[in-house]
């Protein structure tokens, strides 16, 4: 079992074939973009590959260590940032494919028109803890 | 077995075995012993007097982790094998437990942990999971908790206010698992009101928490729709709402204020009490609601009154007053690009409240809020 995150971008990656933003979708659509995400993880849940799933804010902060006896130095958010996360998901399956042929499904997610989006969505290995048996 | 009654013994059993001189945090951990026990042997064997059975049970897991603890550090001559029953009263134990685990030395998060455990009996499982943090991860939490109140004593007076605050937040702040917490808030805070009595200086506000709370659950059922999303309250159907608990809610509000010792939680609670007293969203009496806002401004002076003050104003003189009452609020506040796309929607500026409602949607701090406002700029967008 390999454990991969499926990353959500707002900005960063290519961009998607239904390129519509969603306040430009109906609300209909919407409706059924949600419930599409839904029964993906239920879905998985009932497989036993889903782990976690999180979406985040847009907006963040940069901090870093200033020195001793100093508070941290915050900065940001930068608008000209390449690389934004809008959420993730973690799933627990058993080979590279499966990971694929699930990250292509999310991506069939609708949208606009009730189309697949077609967004590309990240999907990074997790290192793992080394094996007991290695020869 | 009644698992809801079996907790509701909890504060009672631990404040006994506290009397009989156990110290907070050994009494605490062999009441949640003797309560996992119970769990295990009642529906096997129902006891014939249940709080007499954890009394015992949980004192005899006091004195088996005790003697462990002895055989290091010899201390078992200070416990008596076979103590007098305690003489104060089970609601002063209860009041007291409250107190010390609300104590104003805590954080937030580890008060809630530690009322929910020392106080509901929910175990560190059920927490844990409620919370969506690891489990041992939570036991830390409250184990850092009960080391933190280890010195207090628990015969002083408590803060009131503290434990009401911690009580809002398990309330307002619970997520997912097998325990419904809006429903074990409500029982705490039932039994707080009952313990702490109708004279002491903050029963009236205790009882508006009550109410409130009451009154919120009310509508719980009304306030999602069947595919998840949120229903706005002008929108929900109201035939869904709990009378029964509505009717008790009022009923607590009535009392508490007319012992004329007004408080946030009171007029919180009046505000409610206006909304469910309203057959249609369009029968609500937003002059009186604004009443109560200029109430809870002279009582709190927070900007998230005046917030949604302002909302309410434009219900009760249009939605141009509204805007000029929004205009005075900081306008970081979470919550308050919403109300001014509300507002100008009311207003008949569609273009501006579509795009304000999705910047709403960019700045909403959780999934359902930010679907919901994502969801009325597409409606607007689709309009135009």
């Amino acid at each position: 079992m390999t454990k991969y995150l499926l990353l959500k971008h707002y900005r960063g990656a290519p961009a998607p074939v239904n390129d519509v933003p969603m306040d430009r979708w109906t609300p209909e659509e919407i409706s059924a973009h949600v419930q599409y995400m839904r029964d993906f993880a239920d879905r998985l849940e009932q497989t036993g590959e889903y782990v976690d799933g999180q979406a985040l804010a847009p907006e963040g902060t940069f901090v870093r260590y200033d020195g001793t006896g100093r508070p941290p130095v915050t900065d940001g958010p930068f608008a000209e940032t390449k690389d934004l996360i809008a959420g993730w998901m973690v799933i627990d399956v058993d080979s590279y494919e499966r990971a694929v042929e699930l990250a292509g499904e999310l991506s069939a997610a609708p949208g606009a028109g009730g189309q697949p989006i077609h967004e590309w969505l990240e999907l990074r290995p997790f290192l793992t803890e080394p094996p007991t048996i290695t020869e | 077995m009644d698992e809801v009654l079996l907790r509701s013994l909890t504060p009672r059993v631990l404040g006994i075995l506290v009397r009989r001189g156990a110290d907070f945090a050994a009494a605490e951990d062999a009441v949640q012993d003797a309560l996992i026990d119970a769990l295990r042997v009642w529906p096997v064997e129902p006891p014939r007097d249940p709080q007499g059975w954890l009394v015992t049970t949980a004192w005899r897991r006091f004195l088996d982790a005790t003697r462990a603890d002895a055989a290091r550090r010899r201390r078992e001559d200070r416990v008596d094998e076979e103590p007098e029953p305690g003489t104060a009263s089970g609601a002063d134990d209860t009041l007291q437990l409250y107190f010390l685990c609300a104590h104003p030395s805590l954080t937030p998060s580890s008060a809630v942990a530690l009322t929910l455990r020392a106080v509901g009996g929910l175990t560190t499982r059920q927490i844990a999971q409620a919370y969506l943090v690891p489990e041992p991860t939570m036991a830390q939490r409250i184990s850092r908790a009960k080391r933190t109140v280890a010195a207090v004593r628990l015969d002083q007076p408590g803060d009131v206010a503290t434990v009401l605050r911690v009580l809002y937040l398990v309330f307002n702040e619970g997520y997912s698992g097998e325990v419904d917490l809006a429903d074990e808030a409500i029982r705490l805070t039932r039994q707080l009101a009952a313990a702490i009595g109708t004279d002491h200086e903050l029963g009236s506000e205790t009882a508006g928490l009550l109410a409130l709370m009451l009154l919120h659950h009310a509508r719980r059922a009304a306030r999602t729709a069947a595919d998840g999303s949120l229903v706005p309250l002008a929108e929900q159907d109201r035939s869904r709402w709990d009378t029964a608990a509505i009717a008790e809610g009022v009923e607590i509000l009535q009392a508490a204020l007319a012992r004329d010792r007004l408080g946030e939680f009171q007029a919180q609670a009046a505000i409610a009490a206006l909304h469910a007293d309203a057959p249609t969203a369009a029968e609500t009496d937003w002059v009186q609601i604004v009443e109560w806002y200029d109430e809870l401004v002279r009582l709190t002076d927070s900007p998230v009154v005046r917030l949604n003050r302002a909302v309410a104003v434009g219900e009760a003189d249009g939605p141009r007053a509204g805007l000029a009452a929004l205009a005075t609020v900081d306008d970081s506040l979470p919550r308050h690009t919403a109300a001014a796309a509300y507002l100008h929607e009311r207003d008949g500026d569609l273009a501006t409240a579509a795009r304000l409602y999705a910047e709403a949607a960019r700045q909403a701090t959780n999934l359902a809020e930010r679907d919901h406002l994502t969801r009325q700029a597409a409606r607007l967008n689709t309009l135009r």
